[in-house]
């Protein structure tokens, strides 16, 4: 029989690494942007404490970040419910998981749209400034736009390694494709013919995005010359 | 009523006066050209009255309303209401040097830009407007293009009505000509010159004596951040009183 009748688990467990990759991936977009936002800011606590962040973050691997988060983060939950004489709250695995991933991946992509804004011309923003508009406007009409054009091939590097390294979160108890694709090469005795399905189940999802990231990056290139060469 | 009056501008960047107490007023059809060498203060200048820069003192008041200032930590001028701040500036439309037309937006995005956004108006509104100052700077034929495939001239005349759509009460120019090749700076003088004539008000920081001779009515020569000639172009250009603006003009008219 095709997988070995373990075709439906296999796809709940891609489902699943697909959904915690997005939502994770919006977690750390926004962190992104606001981390760049404080390093580019002339106020020293936000510059020193995204520096912070970021340095720590990437400097420790990303299993360890995840084991520290997952479970110290519930221990420190337990003492400030305990503290404060409420009801103990269990993060469930998958918001841990999408916390997790998401503070780890902000710190790259905090770098990534730090290069990016810096590489959006002054003069684009003061022409929005100089024709009235608010700060909130030039970010949304004029610096996003054109920083995405810079931020995307990070956008798409950070993406896949944030998509690959999802498979972590399968050590918290998640039943994403590693977890359910070695249950199923347990129970069938086909290890290496399960694992091999969820490395193939990964390049697909990897291709796929890269064909999307494809057209984002025509999309936030309009107004661009080509280089000829 | 005076549309901008400028009041004993300052600006220093550390213990660097760069400018040292320079005023301006400007009535309705005023064309003034700013003359000076690199260094003298007058893009400065400029930009401190739509508060690009920030000014170390000094006031700044359009169509009869001062702009309310405080002072930030360095002890330079802000404006203390944003919202002042955003209007005022929609009557002061400003033409960059470097044309910095938004590049991922079209000819025509990039003029009704301004009008939809910051001024409220309908898209098709936007859009008619649009049409009628891109037909008087030439160029209605080009409204889909991206700013990247026009030429310089092409740019600053799109920069230009992009000013024109905000419908503003001063024009403020930036040495608009200074970044062109030679043969386009001829295209976007004639178009400031019909705009002159129309009767708009303009503040024009320039190279071209040309225009400051033949354009404007009030010339300003600056000289490391202080007025030191200004007054009708003949008297200016035929009538020159001080040392400093001879040398500047037998150099400029090499």
């Amino acid at each position: 029989m095709f997988l070995y009748g373990y075709g439906p688990l296999l796809w709940a467990g891609t489902k699943l690494t697909i959904v915690l990759a997005l939502f994770s991936m919006l977690v750390a977009f926004l962190i992104g942007l606001l981390g760049a936002g404080a390093k580019l800011s002339n106020n020293p606590v936000l510059r020193w404490g995204s520096t912070a962040y970021t340095t720590i973050i990437r400097g420790i691997p990303d299993l360890v970040l995840m084991l520290l988060l997952f479970y110290s983060g519930q221990i420190w939950l337990n003492h400030l419910t305990e503290w404060m004489h409420v009801a103990q709250i269990n993060i469930d695995p998958f918001t841990a998981g999408v916390i997790t991933i998401g503070f780890i991946y902000g710190a790259y992509f905090t770098e990534t749209f730090r290069g990016a804004f810096l590489s959006v011309p002054k003069g684009q923003l003061e022409a929005g400034f100089a024709y009235g508009m608010s700060h909130w406007q030039v970010f949304h009409r004029v610096l996003f736009p054109q920083m995405m054009r810079f931020a995307l091939p990070g956008i798409g590097n950070n993406w896949q390694v944030l998509l690959k390294s999802t498979a972590l979160v399968s050590i918290i108890g998640l039943a994403d494709v590693v977890k359910l694709s070695s249950d199923a090469g347990k129970a069938t005795f086909h290890m290496f013919f399960f694992t091999l399905m969820a490395g193939v189940i990964y390049l697909l999802l990897t291709t796929l995005s890269n064909v999307i990231l494809m057209k984002l990056e025509q999309k936030y290139s309009v107004g661009v010359r080509g280089a000829d060469l | 009523m005076d549309k901008l009056v400028v009041k004993d501008i300052h600006k220093k960047y550390g213990s660097h006066e760069v400018l040292k107490g320079v005023s301006l007023s400007a009535k309705a059809g005023d064309v003034i050209s700013i003359i000076g060498s690199s260094g003298s203060g007058k893009s400065t200048f400029l930009r401190c009255i739509n508060f690009l820069e920030q000014p170390s003192a000094g006031t700044i008041e359009v169509s009869g309303e001062v702009i309310n200032t405080v002072a930030d930590k360095q002890g330079n001028l802000k404006a203390a209401d944003a919202k002042q701040l955003q209007k005022m500036r929609t009557k002061l439309a400003m033409v960059f040097q470097h044309f910095n037309l938004w590049s991922h937006m079209t000819v025509l995005e990039n003029i009704i830009e301004g009008p939809i956004h910051v001024l409220g108006l309908s898209k098709d509104e936007a859009v008619g407007r649009a049409r009628k100052y891109l037909e008087k700077v030439g160029l209605q034929n080009s409204e889909d293009k991206y700013p990247a495939h026009l030429s310089g001239g092409q740019q600053q005349r799109v920069a230009i009505a992009r000013a024109l759509a905000m419908e503003p009460e001063v024009m403020l120019f930036d040495e608009p000509t200074s970044a062109l090749d030679p043969e386009l700076v001829g295209e976007v003088l004639k178009v400031m010159q019909k705009l002159a004539e129309e009767g708009r008000t303009m503040v024009v920081v320039t190279h071209e004596m040309g225009f400051a001779r033949n354009v404007s009515n009030h010339v300003i020569f600056l000289h490391q951040g202080k007025i030191e000639e200004e007054g009708k172009p003949s008297e200016v250009f035929d009538n020159t009183r001080s040392e400093r603006l001879k040398q500047f003009l037998s150099g400029s008219l090499k």
